[in-house]
Parts: structure tokens; C-alpha cells; sequence
């Protein structure tokens, strides 16, 4: 507080960037190009119709690139959700099995669609992850069924930032005839390395605007001959599998955004997880009563940290974090509303009285901001625990 | 049975029921009620005249360039005016012209709009009600409806059932105005016009109960601003936005003006800290009075209103209410006081606040509530925590810090 009783504007430091990355500045120019100059429709026979079609490939194969796959086998979609609805429901119906084996700690994208198969009389497995928040390769192939149809885990955890081991899991699903392996990246393209030919899953999604891109747009990679079949008819855009007249300005974008992503993507990465370790230690030694949510040694994404506080609730902590310009994300609610722990925190045993906060952050976050969210992470963390000691007289959480 | 009879004027009668009570000044109601409907209407262009103690809106020539077009702006109109307290119901009318030969083929018109609903699936009855304000004419109402009740027998072989049927035809003969026709009544709230019994301050949570105690008070004639305490970092700002929504709601009914949003974080703490606990709620309760009561002082309200309700939450007794009184100067009014909580869903339904009411976004954070709160608080216990602080300073310094936020529909 300044004197004369007005506050210092603060300066914002988004550490949110799991939920939505700030899309580039030349996404967004090429965004607004594309919609002023090709607005023809790409399967228009003209040549304007034809200019759009050129943009359309064009963006397919920078999108391609970053997944070290074929253009042809990579189509748009309208979300990171529907590449994942389209990269579970589809394999599956066409598939002869009727059993499905998922993580138990998948988006809802993916989760809620296998449960969406579930309502239509396909057997579900979920696999728990162990306390670290990593799916165990074995427990999968354990899970696994003589019709089982699909297979679902997620490369990047997007609330514990943890790492699936994927190619460990493909090759536990063996060589003759096995399930189609979808695979969620949407919490880890951009962020991380990755190619479909090291992966050895059958289908990938990722969204747009998770990789500085524009919303309203994601992608889905198939493997060549995977099964799959369309959500819904209409004009056959998309090989059939997406109808719809393709939203070229976000696609232009969601291109670009992948081509930059590309670029130095091993560099950046590392930086970024070098910046994550700093943070984390830093708010380790720096804010009482801290813990990570899972081990540090864990394997993952470079960008998500997790801190978890034992004895306090999230929200709160969460808007007394805003109220100091640090925009984060809980994975939890108020502690005794009835609300809870999401599936994620409850798979790896946390409790209603631990708040979980997920900071999340890009290559363009600096030390600097970093350091000084540590501080107003310490600060809001001792106005929650005032009033919650309040509620608590004799126990004091902190000798 | 031309087709050019279809282009005869259509308008929308308003009726309104407990303002004939009011002998000796009922032109102050109806003036507010006209102005009530003419605000509700602003920007329509919608024209409102008030002949002989009912009200008409019209379609002013030009405004509309096709029958359709017409019909799409009454129903439009039709859905605002039934959220007009002092309405009772409506129906979209068409008017004619005052010969018995008129009335009869308009009134076939609007049955076989009607019938065309039912699509030649079942044959319903019907009855036709006629009211004769004009004694001149050369017929009674029983006369005019059992020929107008003829003529669409005879056109479209349908059944009359005076006392159970399917659907009436209206037939309105005023004095000195064209007669006029209809087939459709909708209800409107009822109650008396908002302004014409002062203006009340409603203590806005984000919970069901406080926007119905609301829209009910709105009812009986109350302009209302509401009063939200606003806790953060304990609730968040989409918490605000809800209950700024819930104003909006309500300010479609013209039952809410201005949201004041008061910073209560500080003096809840401090108040949290006076107590073991057990009192917290009742000293935030009667600190929000007195918070209330100098805004009430600001826009000239007469009376407080909160949405509690006796026995609903363990600290809702009889007892805490009492005591919650005394630390307010107005008048506290609970209108939900012996409503069922079903009875407060279904109108909160209604009016269109549950859905929002339900979001997510918590009112007040539970950790400002104690494990077990006082039941039956005595006052003794109450004052000698807030003794402990200057409770009036303190409400008069939030006050001063109260964030005022208009409502807009």
C-alpha cells in the first residue's frame, strides 16, 4: 500500500498458462490476414477457392512437423476436446472389442467420452496412477482385456504436470492386432518434444490455444489404416472424419503457432523446466507450510509446478493470489463444501483439507516474475492461515 | 372471409386486478403502473394508452412492415410485460369494428388460429366471453357471444363447453373504442406497481432465497436496491458477477436499481476474532444491518430485506432473528420467513434466478462459519463481544466504501 490509501496498480504475472496460452502476436496478424483475404471456402473449384485450400495444407504441414508425422494424416478439428472425442469414440465403435482401459486421471475430454461409450455398454478400466501421479506401463497391460477396443492415456497430466510413459505403454500392448493407443497431448505440444514415430500410439490431440494459437481450433494425428469413423455427417471435409467448412483463419494460426513452437523447441523446453525447478525450490525454501504435490524427481512436462499446502483451502488461497496480480489455477474447491478435490488430486490421495495450486508457465516468464510470485504466494498463504487458525484455536498448524 | 381481415389491427390488452381496491387513489397507481409498462417497453416503440381503466398497447402505423414482423414484437413485448407487477394477465387482441358481422369473422379468425395449433389432433370445445362496456350497442354480451359461438360452429363444426373448455374467444366491447378480439390470455405476476409503496434495500447473497425474498417485495410495490458483502479473497470475483446477475434478473421485473457492494473482509475478520466462534454469524449479521442501514439512510429506503427463513439453517431461530433486529434502525422484513424450501425453489424457478443462484461461486466462505453456531444467542454475550470493538465507527467507515454498481436490463 502507497500512502494517501490508493494501492499500487500490480503488475500481472500469469502463471496460468496450462489453462490458455497469450497467442502470439504473429498468430494473431496471420489470424486476421487469412480472414480478410481467403475467406473463400477451401473446396471451391475457383481460384480463390483455391488459395484457400494451398493455406489449409500449408498449416497441415506445420502441424505435421511438430508431431514428426505425414500432413495426410493429420485433420482439424474445433477443439483439443473434439480431436479427443474424435480420437476416443471413433477407434472405439469401430472397433469389435467393447472394452476400454483408460488412466484415471485423463482430462474430461477423454474421460467423459469413454464414459460416454460406457452408457452405450463398453466395459471401462481405469487405471489408478501410483502416488507420484504416473501410470504404471504394467498395470496397463494388467488391465487390458481379450476385446479390449481402446486405450487411452494422456502424455502430460495437465493438472500435475506429470509424464505418461507412452512408448513404454505401446509396447506393453504387443504386436499382433493390439488396441488403438490415443493419446492426449494436448497439456504437453509446444512445451514438449514429441514424435509420433518414438510414441507408438495410434492417434494424437492437441489444441490451439494451449501453444500460443488461436481458440477454436485443435488437431488430430492418425496413424495411416487406424480405424476411426466420423462424429456426425455432412459435406466429407477433413477425409470425411470432420464436415464442416474448415475454420482457415484458426487453422492458419494453429499452423503458425506449431511452426514456432517447433524452433529450438528442445532449448526452450529445458529453459522452461530449469525456470519450473527455480520456482519450485524457491517457494520450497521461501513459503512455509509448502510441499510439492508430487516428488520432484517424477518425470514431466517442463511447464506445470504443483504445490500443495496441508491444512488450507484452495479457493481462497487461490483469489488471495489473484488479489495480488499472480493468476494461477486450484484443483480443488473451498475445503468443506462439498465440491472436493478433482479426480486427479483424489487418484494420488489427496485430501479435502489440502489446498493444490497449479502454476503453470511459458518460455516468455522471466526469474524475475517468478521470484516475485514466490513472495506474494507467502503473503497470501499467511492471510488464509490467520483466518483458518481462527477457526482452529488450539491447534496451531506451525510451531 | 376475406384474407384482408387478417390485417386488422392487433394489440395487446392489459389487465390488471387489485388496483380497482384502491378507490381514492387509484390514478396514483395507474400512472405508475402506465409508467411502469412504458419503461418496460422503452425502445419497443410501442405505444401505450390507458382508455377507460385498461391498458393497450399499440403498434404505431409504420413500425412494422409485415403481419409477421407485428406479431414477433407483441410476443416479444407480451414476454416483458408479463414480469409487470400490477398486471394480472394479457392477451394479444385483434381490433375490429363495432358490428356484430365484424366480431363474428374475427373471431373465427382467432379460433382457427387456435385450431391450427391443435393440427387436427382431438376436437377441442370452446366458449366465447363477451364483456359490453358499451350499452348502446343493439345487443347484450349474452347475445353477441351465443352468434359469434353460432358463426364458428357452423364454420368449423367445433364443440361448446361453457364451463371446462379447451379454449375461450374474448370479446371486448368497450365504450367509444373498437371491440376487441382474442384467444389467448397469459398470467402476469399480479401485485401492485414497483414504486408506489417506497423503496426497500434487499440483502443480496448468492444463495435462492434472498433474489425471492426480493421479487416478492417487489410485488407488493417496493423499488428495491440491493446490498452484497463482498469477502474477498474468500469468495472470488466471479462470485460478484453472479450476484450482479441476479440483480439483472431481477431488474427485468424493475425490482432492483442499484447493487451496493461492500468490502467486508476487514470488519469480518476483526468480528471473527472477537468471538470463540459460536456468535460469529449473528455479530456478521447484525454488523450487516447496521452497514444497511446507512445506505437505506443514502437512498431513502424504509425498510431492510433479507431472505432468511425460521429453522432453515441451525442459526435461523427466532431468537437470532430478534437479536439481529435490534442492531438494525429500519424495519426488517422477511418475506421467505415461513416458506418451505420447496415452495422458495419453485418461485426462484419461476423467476428465473435458480440457475444462476446454484453456480458454483460460494456466498461466503465457510471458513467465517463456526462448527456449531449459536442456536438461541443471548444478548448479553452478543454486546460483550462487540464491545470489544467500535461497532457504528466501523459500519460508518465501510460505508463510505461502498462501491455502487447501477443495474442494467
Amino acid at each position: 500500500m502507497l500512502a494517501f490509501g490508493y494501492t499500487r496498480p500490480r503488475p500481472m504475472i500469469y502463471l496460468d498458462h496450462a489453462a490458455s496460452t497469450p497467442p502470439h502476436e504473429s498468430v494473431l496478424r496471420a489470424v486476421d490476414a487469412t480472414a480478410r483475404e481467403l475467406f473463400a471456402n477451401p473446396s471451391s473449384a475457383h481460384s480463390e477457392g483455391a488459395k484457400a485450400a494451398r493455406a489449409l495444407e500449408g498449416a497441415r504441414a506445420q502441424v505435421a512437423a511438430l508431431l514428426g508425422a505425414e500432413p495426410r494424416d493429420c485433420i482439424f478439428t474445433g477443439s483439443g476436446t473434439e480431436a479427443d472425442a474424435l480420437g476416443v469414440l471413433g477407434p472405439a465403435r469401430r472397433a469389435r472389442g467393447r472394452h476400454v482401459v483408460l488412466s484415471a486421471i485423463e482430462h474430461p475430454a477423454v474421460m467423459g467420452n469413454a464414459e460416454l461409450l460406457e452408457k452405450a455398454g463398453y466395459r471401462l478400466t481405469r487405471v489408478p496412477p501410483n502416488a507420484a501421479g504416473v501410470i504404471d506401463p504394467d498395470a496397463v497391460a494388467a488391465a487390458m482385456q481379450a476385446d479390449t477396443a481402446l486405450v487411452a492415456v494422456m502424455l502430460v497430466n495437465n493438472e500435475l504436470g506429470t509424464l505418461q510413459p507412452i512408448a513404454a505403454i505401446a509396447q506393453k500392448l504387443g504386436h499382433t492386432k493390439p488396441p488403438h493407443l490415443h493419446v492426449d497431448a494436448v497439456a504437453a505440444a509446444g512445451f514438449l518434444p514429441m514424435s509420433v514415430r518414438t510414441l507408438g500410439c495410434d492417434s494424437i490431440a492437441i489444441s490451439g490455444h494451449k501453444l500460443q494459437g488461436p481458440r477454436g481450433v485443435g488437431a488430430l494425428w492418425m496413424r495411416p489404416g487406424a480405424g476411426n469413423e466420423s462424429l456426425y455427417a455432412g459435406g466429407g471435409q477433413e477425409k470425411g472424419l470432420r464436415s464442416g467448412t474448415e475454420n482457415l483463419p484458426a487453422i492458419v494460426g494453429l499452423g503458425l503457432a506449431c511452426e514456432l513452437a517447433r524452433k529450438g523447441l528442445h532449448e526452450r523446453s529445458a529453459a522452461v523446466a530449469r525456470l519450473r525447478d527455480a520456482f519450485e525450490e524457491s517457494a520450497l525454501s521461501r513459503v512455509p507450510g509448502s510441499r510439492t504435490t508430487v516428488p520432484q524427481g517424477t518425470p514431466r512436462g517442463p511447464h506445470i509446478a504443483s504445490l500443495a499446502f496441508d491444512g488450507l483451502p484452495a479457493e481462497p488461497l487461490l483469489h488471495a493470489l489473484d488479489a495480488r496480480g499472480v493468476r494461477a489455477a486450484a484443483g480443488s474447491a473451498c475445503a468443506s463444501k462439498k465440491k472436493g478435490p478433482s479426480h486427479v488430486l483424489k487418484a494420488i490421495g489427496i485430501g479435502d483439507d489440502t489446498a493444490v495450486l497449479r502454476f503453470s508457465l511459458s518460455p516468455e516468464t522471466t526469474t524475475a516474475e517468478l521470484e516475485l510470485a514466490v513472495a506474494l504466494l507467502g503473503e497470501a498463504v499467511a492471510e488464509i492461515e490467520r483466518v483458518v487458525n481462527l477457526s482452529r484455536p488450539r491447534k496451531s498448524r506451525h510451531v | 372471409m376475406s384474407d384482408r381481415t387478417i390485417y386488422l389491427p392487433r394489440v395487446i390488452l392489459c389487465r390488471f386486478g387489485e388496483l380497482f381496491l384502491k378507490q381514492g387513489n387509484r390514478s396514483r397507481f395507474l400512472g405508475r403502473l402506465e409508467s411502469n409498462v412504458n419503461k418496460t417497453l422503452a425502445g419497443t416503440g410501442l405505444k401505450v394508452s390507458s382508455p377507460h381503466g385498461r391498458l393497450i398497447i399499440k403498434v404505431p402505423e409504420g413500425l412494422c412492415s409485415t403481419p409477421e414482423e407485428t406479431e414477433a414484437l407483441l410476443l416479444d413485448a407480451g414476454d416483458r410485460l408479463s414480469r409487470v407487477f400490477g398486471l394480472v394477465s394479457l392477451s394479444i387482441a385483434t381490433r375490429t369494428t363495432p358490428s356484430i358481422e365484424a366480431m363474428c369473422e374475427t373471431a373465427l379468425i382467432e379460433a382457427r388460429k387456435v385450431l391450427h395449433r391443435y393440427d387436427g389432433k382431438g376436437e377441442p370445445s370452446f366458449k366465447v366471453d363477451c364483456r359490453r362496456g358499451d350499452k348502446n350497442f343493439p345487443m347484450t354480451s349474452y347475445e353477441i357471444a351465443a352468434k359469434v359461438g353460432y358463426h364458428i360452429i357452423k364454420a368449423l363444426n367445433l364443440r361448446v363447453d361453457v364451463h371446462n373448455p379447451d379454449f375461450s374467444i374474448g370479446i371486448e366491447l368497450g365504450k367509444g373504442t373498437p371491440p376487441l378480439v382474442f384467444a389467448d390470455t397469459r398470467a402476469c405476476p399480479g401485485g401492485l406497481p414497483i414504486g408506489t409503496a417506497g423503496r426497500g434495500l434487499l440483502l443480496l447473497s448468492g444463495g435462492i432465497d434472498s433474489p425471492v425474498a426480493g421479487w416478492l417485495a417487489g410485488k407488493r410495490g417496493l423499488s428495491l436496491d440491493g446490498i452484497y458483502f463482498h469477502s474477498p479473497p474468500f469468495v472470488g470475483e466471479k462470485t460478484r458477477d453472479k450476484i450482479l446477475e441476479l440483480a439483472r434478473i431481477l431488474g427485468r421485473s424493475q425490482a432492483m436499481d442499484n447493487v451496493f457492494v461492500v468490502p467486508f473482509t476487514e470488519i469480518q475478520k476483526k468480528l471473527r476474532e472477537s468471538t470463540k466462534g459460536d456468535l460469529s454469524v449473528i455479530l456478521y449479521r447484525r454488523m450487516m444491518m447496521r452497514i444497511a442501514d446507512r445506505i437505506a439512510d443514502k437512498t431513502n429506503a424504509g425498510l431492510l430485506i433479507t431472505g432468511e427463513n425460521l429453522s432453515q439453517v441451525a442459526s435461523q431461530t427466532v431468537e437470532n432473528m430478534a437479536i439481529i433486529d435490534k442492531a438494525a434502525r429500519h424495519l426488517v422484513i422477511r418475506p421467505l420467513v415461513t416458506y418451505d424450501k420447496m415452495e422458495t425453489v419453485a418461485l426462484a424457478r419461476r423467476l428465473g434466478t435458480y440457475e444462476t443462484s446454484t453456480l458454483p461461486y460460494d456466498d461466503c466462505c465457510s471458513l467465517f462459519m463456526p462448527n456449531n453456531p449459536a442456536i438461541a444467542a443471548r444478548i448479553e454475550n452478543v454486546l460483550a463481544c462487540e464491545v470489544k470493538l467500535d461497532v457504528e465507527a466501523e459500519a460508518d467507515a465501510v460505508a463510505e466504501r461502498v462501491d455502487r454498481v447501477p443495474v442494467l436490463v
